[in-house]
């Protein structure tokens, strides 16, 4: 069958079973648009080229699929970037698709012509220039392999108009993925399972790091059994929240910078840490010098180039999460190791003090009790999505996942700007789920443009504004780091409810305790998107605090006098 | 100083995917050399870098997570051959020109251009071979030099080939979960 290019990308995308796409169009994209018009692609416009990467991005994290992105050339192509960077830093599958001039004119600076592959080569995966029409289904099914195998990342595929525009046989079963053939190397020998093996069954205060790996390797099932064969407490990375359920008694919840203070505690005081699918970043040990010191390291881990790249580990088994943890089960001797769990009970016990749910309700609004509150709402089935700051932080502490791919969030990036578009590429992947925004003042005013493709696209999105006027997180290192010198964190907004008011979204405002619930349930009960503006207190922290470069045990502990009650009026 | 060894595809930009990722992991290059191997879709690369044996498997697992890259291997701690090549234009009039014949003898460069007042000597060997040959060089004034760069070698039946035309089999496209 001969097709234009344009055709054969629309005709592969849907072999490939993709729905959506999200996208923004452009001179040097228009004969793939023309095709999609012809095609059963559904086409998501998007307000900003950013918010097209974000949204496959949320795409690809609450399915487990590919999310796919589209632009022009040029300033399309370049908006991409920080979108490509954040799928990058969380290995999460994107395929984005750029148009780029004409063959002919590569290298000419020609109107909307730039070097994407040049510049995405360090955030992408792969990338790859398409010059040819006869080209572009092997390819487009090559990034899809690659995004979505192995350790997952984003993927560009760069396609010339006259590539797009020439016509070429289209044959689904004479495309398939040819890639280079690569060494396979022995992942680990026998000796070092063994070890591990050994180290596992020996252990007397062993604690797993359970990392965003487990869900993408859909390990979930196999590392429950693992736990709960040897008995091990159970610590998570933020990528790692819903890996394991949160009501586990073995979970201990959240390790790090703002982990639960018991958690960092447990991990100083193992005597084995068993890594599976994270990375030992530097916002979960801390001082590497002092880090889990008396701790044997075993590292469970797809990505060879981790090993031993931040911490020194004793026994490294290389491979495919769920079917390392499949072979090592069946060698866990139980056991119940009660001096050692009663000891983290007892930390847990001292650290509750600090619990903001326990201190006296004065009627004020915090972001912790609305993070809380939403959670018993929706009975922790929601896919919450996050922006980056403090309220990030909170959803990570005060609402408990049960389930894989219910917390979407930007954690090796950091990306402010993230969970409105993010949650809209949720919405897409999961249209059952009751999707939350839970997000800042600030990071909100980034990419809030997104609200108009909420409405273009009539889908159902509850929006949690955590509105402090500050830059939360930036302002909490200055109040610690900086003597309070508040420079360049206050933070004007705009009524965030007329705003909503006046994309035709409803917006409410909330600045007492008792109408988060009342509110909470009216939002999820109305049929379309709703955006809840909640004016929290404007200098409450983040605790426990680990600060940075400081040892994983030196932590900032909520004071005990009485939280600072300013006003959150304007 | 490491040396590793790798296999990539023959094509435009694999170079600068190479390069750059030494860039991003802030290792120095001191010599990379690339030539075609017997299959002409296939290059292999020697990459000389100033780390150490932590920056070296950081560089090679980084490596050989490049899609373009089908081996890379880290042989600095093997039996190895290495050799580099090089081309010297050093000053040579009458009265210098037989010294100059005596030392190349010792070094076993090779004359290949005479011109009135200078020469053109190749030589090739081992770094240190060449660099010794460069100081004694150096007094008759040296005008240019251009150097290839190591290639190396693992000795006898230590072999490092290619991978085999064995793509990894197809896996269904990604598919919604």
């Amino acid at each position: 069958m001969k097709l234009t290019g344009a055709e054969i990308l629309c005709e592969t995308l849907e072999h490939l079973g993709v729905k959506e796409i999200f996208g923004y169009p452009g001179g040097a994209i228009l004969p793939v648009y023309d095709a999609l018009g012809k095609s059963k692609l559904h086409h998501v416009l998007v307000r900003h080229e950013q918010g097209a990467t974000h949204m496959a991005d949320g795409y690809a994290r609450a399915s487990g699929g590919v999310g796919v992105a589209m632009a022009t050339s040029g300033p399309g192509a370049t908006n991409m970037v920080t979108g490509i960077a954040t799928a990058m830093l969380d290995s999460s599958p994107v395929v984005c698709i750029t148009g780029q001039v004409g063959s002919k004119l590569l290298g000419s600076d020609a109107f909307q012509e730039i070097d994407i592959t040049g510049i995405t080569m360090p955030i992408t995966k792969h990338n790859v220039v398409v010059s040819r029409a006869e080209d572009i289904a092997r390819t487009v099914r090559e990034a899809f392999l690659i995004a979505n195998s192995g350790r997952p990342g984003p993927v560009l595929v760069d396609i010339t108009k006259d590539a797009q525009q020439a016509s070429a046989e289209f044959d689904w079963d004479k495309c398939a993925p040819k890639l280079p053939p690569k060494r396979r190397r022995a992942n680990y020998d026998q000796p070092e399972f063994d070890r591990a093996v050994e180290l596992l069954n020996s252990s007397k205060r062993p604690l797993i790091l359970a990392g965003h790996g487990i869900m993408i390797s859909g390990a979930m099932k196999a590392f429950a059994e693992f736990v709960h064969a040897g008995h091990f407490p159970v610590a998570m990375t933020l990528l790692g929240i819903g890996g394991f359920p949160a009501n586990d008694p073995l979970n201990l919840g959240m390790m790090g910078m703002h982990g639960e203070a018991w958690v960092n505690h447990a991990i100083q005081e193992a005597d084995l840490l068993i890594a599976v699918g994270m990375r030992f970043d530097d916002r979960v040990t801390g001082d590497l010098r002092t880090y889990a010191k008396s701790a044997k390291k075993i590292h469970i881990e797809i990505d060879r180039a981790e090993i031993n790249k931040n911490v020194r580990v004793d026994a490294a088994l290389v491979g495919d999460a769920r079917e390392v943890l499949e072979l090592l089960e069946p060698h866990m001797e139980k056991k119940e190791r009660p001096d050692w769990h009663t000891r983290i009970a007892e930390m847990k016990g001292d650290s509750a003090v600090r619990d903001i749910q326990s201190l006296p309700d004065t009627g004020h609004l915090y972001a912790a009790h609305v993070i809380n509150d939403l959670w018993k709402e929706t009975n922790g089935d929601a896919i919450v999505v996050t922006d980056v700051g403090q309220h990030q932080m909170w959803e990570a502490q005060y609402y408990h996942h049960n389930k894989p791919r219910t917390l979407v969030t930007s954690g090796g990036l950091g990306t402010m700007g993230f969970a409105l578009p993010a949650a809209i590429g949720a919405k897409f992947a999961k249209p059952e789920a009751d999707v939350w925004v839970v997000v800042g003042d600030g990071g909100f005013q980034m990419t809030m443009a997104e609200l108009a493709t909420i409405v273009q696209e009539k889908i159902k999105i509850n929006i949690a504004i955590i509105n402090n006027g500050y830059l939360g997180m930036v302002r909490q290192w200055q109040e610690f780091f900086y003597d309070k010198r508040y420079v360049a964190t206050p933070l004007v907004a705009p009524d965030f409810a007329a705003l909503a008011n006046s994309f035709g979204i409803r917006g409410e405002r909330i600045t007492t305790r008792a109408d988060v619930v009342p509110t909470i349930r009216s939002a999820r009960e109305y049929k379309e998107s709703v955006l809840i503006d909640f004016r929290v207190e404007q200098e409450d922290s983040v605790y426990p605090m680990v600060p940075a470069g400081a040892s994983l045990h030196e932590m900032i502990r909520r004071p005990n006098n009485p939280l600072v009650e300013t006003s959150a009026e304007p | 100083m490491q040396t590793l060894v790798a296999y990539v595809e023959n094509k435009p930009g694999v170079l600068n995917r190479v390069s750059s990722l030494a860039r991003r992991l802030a290792i120095n290059i001191d010599s990379l050399t690339v030539g075609p191997t017997e299959n002409e879709e296939i290059a292999r690369m020697t990459i000389v870098a100033h780390t150490d044996a932590k920056g070296a498997h950081r560089l090679e697992a980084s490596l050989e997570k490049l899609v373009d890259v089908l081996l890379a291997e880290n042989i600095s701690d093997r039996s190895l051959l290495e050799r580099d090549l090089a081309l010297i234009k050093v000053s040579a009039d009458q009265q210098s020109r037989p010294h100059l014949m005596d030392l190349l003898k010792v070094f076993r460069g090779r004359v290949v251009d005479v011109a009135p007042d200078s020469l053109i000597v190749e030589v090739s060997g081992t770094v240190d071979k060449i660099d010794g040959l460069l100081e004694v060089l150096r007094p008759y004034g040296v005008l240019e030099m251009a150097r290839t760069g190591r290639i190396a070698m693992t000795r006898g039946g230590d072999l490092l080939q290619p991978p085999a035309e064995t793509a990894t089999e197809p896996q269904p496209a990604a598919k919604i979960s």
